[in-house]
C-alpha cells in the first residue's frame, strides 16, 4: 500500500472506541468478572498450577518482579521459587530446559521477554522441540508452553527489536502449535488448553492487548485448540484476522454497517494448526474476503488465510480476496513513521469498501 | 577397586558390540545398503561404555549425531538400532530417525539430537526435573569436544551449576569437529578447566581406558545423585574414523590416525582383563562370538523388516 493507492477513507467523526463490550463472549446470566487479558493469563497459569503439580514456570525476571509485562505477578507469592524459576539471561537453554522437564513427565510454561528474542532460542524451539516426538517415532512428547510477547501499536516507541509480529516463524515449523488470543476469555481458555496440550505450544500474547479488559466467567473453562471463532456474524463480507486486529476488525464492522455492509470476523485465535473449515464456511457464506495480519505482509499469516478461503470458496466468491497487513519493514521509533507500517481500522474498513466495489486490492 | 568379573565381562561385552556394530553399519553403508550418512563411535568405545555403565536404567543419557554407542552403551537392542539405519519401521524410531537420531527411550534416552550440542539443555531440563521431585536420578548429556565452543555447552553448566542440578556433562574429546582440530579454536586445550569458571567439579580422565573412565564417572554419578550437583568429566579420546564413514580425510596425517588406532581401547582392555587374570581368553573368546553372531542376527532382521508404509507418513508430528 502507497500513499498514492490509499483511497480516502471518510468516518463520520472518530473511529468508535474499542470496549469490552465490542467483543461479548459470555453468556447473560453466566457468572463472570471482568479482568484484563494480562490477569486472565494469570488466573489460567494459578489454576493449572493449583491443578496439576507438574506444571512450573520459568523464565527471565518472571519470579518477584512478575516478569516484564507483570503476567507472572504474585505467583511466585503462592508457589515460591521452585515452580516460579528466574532464569539466567539464555534463551536457548530455557527452552532447551523447558523440553528435557517436558520429557520427564513436567509441564513447564517458559517465558521469553520479547518475541523478538526468540531467535536465540530458535534452535531449541523449531529445530529440537518441534520435531521430537516425530523424529522419535512417537516414543516422547513434548508438554510445554512457551509465552512470548509480541506485537506493537503506533504510539509505544518500541522500535525494531522489541515490536515484531513473528507468529509465522512458529506456524511454519510442523510440529509446533501457535496460540494468539485477542480477548481475556480466549486467552484463558487457550491457556488451560496449551497447558494440558501435549504439544510445545507457542503461546504469543500481544503487548497492546494486556490491559484490554473483557468478561471472564468464573467457571472452569478450556477452549479448543486449533479453531478459529466466529467473533461476529455477517453476511456481506468475511474479514479473517488475529490478536490487536481482531478489534481493529471489530470496528471497521462498526463503521461499515452504518454504511449498509454486513462484516462477518473470523478471529484465527490458533494460527497452527489452521482451521480451513471455519475460513472455509464463512467464505462460502459471505463470497467476499479481507484477511488482516500485523506482521509483515510478503510471505504473512494474511496469505495463508486468504489462500485457504480461495481454496474453499473458490466457486462462490463473489469479488477479489483482499489482504491487510503491515508493511514490509522494521518497526520504526518515530511515532509519524509507525504509523506508516502498522494496520488500522481505517485500512480495514478501506479494505472491505474495495471489495464490496469488486475493486482489487491495489489500483 | 577393580569391578566384579561379571560386570568387567559387561563391559568388554557392550564395548566388542559398539565397534561390531559400526563395522556392520561401515559395511552397509560402502554397500549403498545403508543410506544417509553413518558417524562412527569407533576407538571412543571407552568412553560412553566407562560412563553407561555406572548408570541406572532409569538415569537417562542425551545423544547426539554419533550416538550408536551411547545407545548401546546404555543397553538398546543392536537388532532395533540396525532396523533404524536401514530406515525401517521395526526400528527404534520406526525409520523417522536414521543413524542420527536413533534412541531407545526404553534403556533410558532423552534421544539423539544431531545439531551440534543442543541435546546438552534436555538433560538440564530433565534433571530440573528429578531435583522439582525428589528423584536420585541423574541425566547425562554427551557432546563432543565442538559442542564445549557452543553457547548451549556454557549456558547449560552454568545453570545446572547455579540452580545444583543432578548432571554430569560428558565431553568427548575427541579432537576433532568435522575437520578442525580442537587445538586450533581454543587457547586452553585442558577443556576440563572451563567448568572452574562455572563453579563446579572438572574431571579430565584416558578415554582408551575404560576402567579409569568408569571410575571417574562412577565419582561424578555418586555426586549428582546425592545433590550435590554437576560435573563436567572430559574424557580424552581420538576420532580414529572420519567424520562420517567414506569421508575423504584431507586434513590430517595417516600417521596420526595410525597411532591413535593402535591404541584401540578394546584390544587395551583385553589384554589387561587376561594380564590380570579377571577375564579367561577363551571366555572373551566367547563373547566376541556371540556378538558377532548377534549383529549378524541384527543386520538380517533390519534388512528383511518391512519399511514404513507411506500413508503413515504425517504420523508422530503431533501427540
Amino acid at each position: 500500500m502507497t500513499t498514492e493507492t490509499r483511497d480516502s477513507v471518510s468516518l463520520a467523526g472518530k473511529v468508535p472506541a474499542m470496549s469490552p463490550d465490542t467483543i461479548r463472549q459470555v453468556p447473560d446470566g453466566v457468572p463472570a468478572n471482568l479482568q484484563s487479558y494480562q490477569e486472565a493469563i494469570r488466573e489460567a497459569l494459578r489454576e493449572e498450577m493449583r491443578h496439576d503439580p507438574a506444571v512450573f514456570l520459568l523464565g527471565e525476571d518472571i519470579a518477584k518482579h512478575g516478569g516484564a509485562f507483570g503476567v507472572t505477578r504474585t505467583l511466585f507469592d503462592e508457589f515460591g521459587a521452585e515452580r516460579v524459576r528466574n532464569t539466567p539471561i539464555a534463551e536457548n537453554t530455557i527452552v532447551g530446559t523447558a523440553t528435557g522437564a517436558a520429557l520427564v513427565g513436567q509441564r513447564p510454561v517458559a517465558e521469553i521477554m520479547f518475541v523478538d528474542f526468540s531467535g536465540l532460542a530458535m534452535d531449541q524451539i523449531a529445530t529440537q522441540a518441534a520435531k521430537l516426538r516425530f523424529m522419535t517415532g512417537g516414543q516422547c512428547s513434548v508438554p510445554w508452553v512457551l509465552r512470548m510477547p509480541q506485537g506493537g501499536g503506533a504510539g509505544k516507541s518500541t522500535a525494531a527489536q522489541h515490536s515484531q509480529s513473528l507468529e509465522v516463524w512458529f506456524a511454519h515449523i510442523p510440529g509446533l502449535k501457535v496460540v494468539l488470543p485477542s480477548t481475556p476469555y480466549d486467552a484463558k481458555g487457550l491457556m488451560k488448553a496449551a497447558i494440558r496440550d501435549d504439544n510445545p505450544v507457542i503461546f504469543l500474547e500481544h503487548k497492546l492487548l494486556y490491559s484490554f479488559k473483557g468478561l471472564v466467567p468464573e467457571e472452569d473453562y478450556v477452549l479448543p485448540l486449533g479453531r478459529c471463532d466466529v467473533k461476529r456474524e455477517g453476511s456481506d463480507v468475511t474479514v479473517v484476522a488475529s490478536g490487536y486486529m481482531v478489534w481493529h476488525a471489530m470496528v471497521a464492522a462498526q463503521v461499515c454497517e452504518g454504511e449498509g455492509i454486513s462484516v462477518e470476523v473470523v478471529d484465527v485465535r490458533t494460527i497452527s494448526p489452521l482451521d480451513h473449515e471455519t475460513i472455509g464456511a464463512s467464505a462460502r457464506k459471505t463470497g467476499r474476503v479481507v484477511a488482516v495480519a500485523e506482521a509483515c505482509e510478503q510471505y504473512g499469516p494474511a496469505n495463508e488465510w486468504a489462500m485457504v478461503a480461495l481454496e474453499q470458496a473458490w466457486d462462490v466468491l463473489r469479488g477479489p480476496v483482499v489482504r491487510v497487513a503491515g508493511r514490509n519493514s522494521p518497526i520504526p521509533f518515530a511515532n509519524s513513521l509507525e504509523h506508516g507500517v502498522w494496520p488500522d481500522t481505517e485500512d480495514v474498513i478501506r479494505a472491505i469498501r474495495r471489495v464490496m466495489d469488486g475493486r482489487g486490492p491495489v489500483e | 577397586m577393580t569391578p566384579e568379573p561379571t560386570m568387567l565381562a559387561e563391559m568388554y561385552r557392550r564395548m566388542v558390540r559398539i565397534r561390531q556394530f559400526e563395522l556392520a553399519a561401515t559395511d552397509l553403508f560402502k554397500r549403498g545398503q545403508l543410506k544417509g550418512t553413518v558417524h562412527t563411535y569407533i576407538g571412543m568405545e571407552a568412553s560412553g561404555v566407562g560412563v553407561c555403565m555406572a548408570l541406572r536404567q532409569d538415569d537417562l543419557i542425551a545423544g547426539t549425531h554419533r550416538s550408536h554407542g551411547h545407545n548401546i552403551a546404555k543397553g538398546a537392542d543392536v537388532a532395533r538400532m540396525m532396523a533404524e539405519l536401514l530406515g525401517k519401521e521395526t526400528g527404534y524410531c520406526k525409520g523417522r530417525g536414521g543413524s542420527m537420531h536413533v534412541a531407545a527411550f526404553e534403556t533410558g534416552s532423552l534421544g539423539a539430537l544431531a545439531v551440534v550440542a543442543s541435546g546438552i539443555p534436555l538433560a538440564v531440563g530433565a534433571a530440573l526435573g528429578f531435583q522439582l521431585r525428589g528423584e536420585d536420578r541423574v541425566a547425562v548429556p554427551f557432546t563432543g569436544d565442538a559442542g564445549a565452543n557452543t553457547g548451549n555447552w556454557h549456558e547449560s553448566l552454568n545453570m545446572a551449576a547455579a540452580w545444583g542440578l543432578p548432571v554430569v556433562f560428558v565431553l568427548e574429546n575427541n579432537h576433532y569437529g568435522v575437520s578442525t582440530r580442537i587445538e586450533d579454536v581454543v587457547k586452553e586445550p585442558d577443556l576440563s578447566r572451563r567448568a572452574a569458571g562455572y563453579g563446579l567439579p572438572g574431571v579430565r580422565v584416558d578415554g582408551f581406558d575404560v576402567l579409569a573412565v568408569y571410575e571417574a564417572a562412577l565419582a561424578a554419578v555418586a555426586r549428582a545423585r546425592a545433590g550435590e550437583g554437576p560435573t563436567l568429566l572430559v574424557t580424552e579420546s581420538y576420532r580414529v574414523d572420519g567424520h562420517y564413514a567414506g569421508e575423504p580425510e584431507v586434513y590430517r596425517d595417516k600417521a596420526e590416525v595410525a597411532e591413535f588406532r593402535a591404541r584401540d581401547p578394546i584390544a587395551r582392555f583385553r589384554t589387561r582383563l587376561l594380564d590380570e587374570g579377571l577375564i579367561g581368553e577363551s571366555e572373551l573368546d566367547a563373547i566376541d562370538a556371540e556378538v558377532a553372531a548377534e549383529i549378524e542376527a541384527a543386520v538380517a532382521f533390519a534388512k528383511a523388516s518391512s519399511e514404513p508404509d507411506p500413508a503413515t507418513a504425517l504420523d508422530y508430528i503431533y501427540a
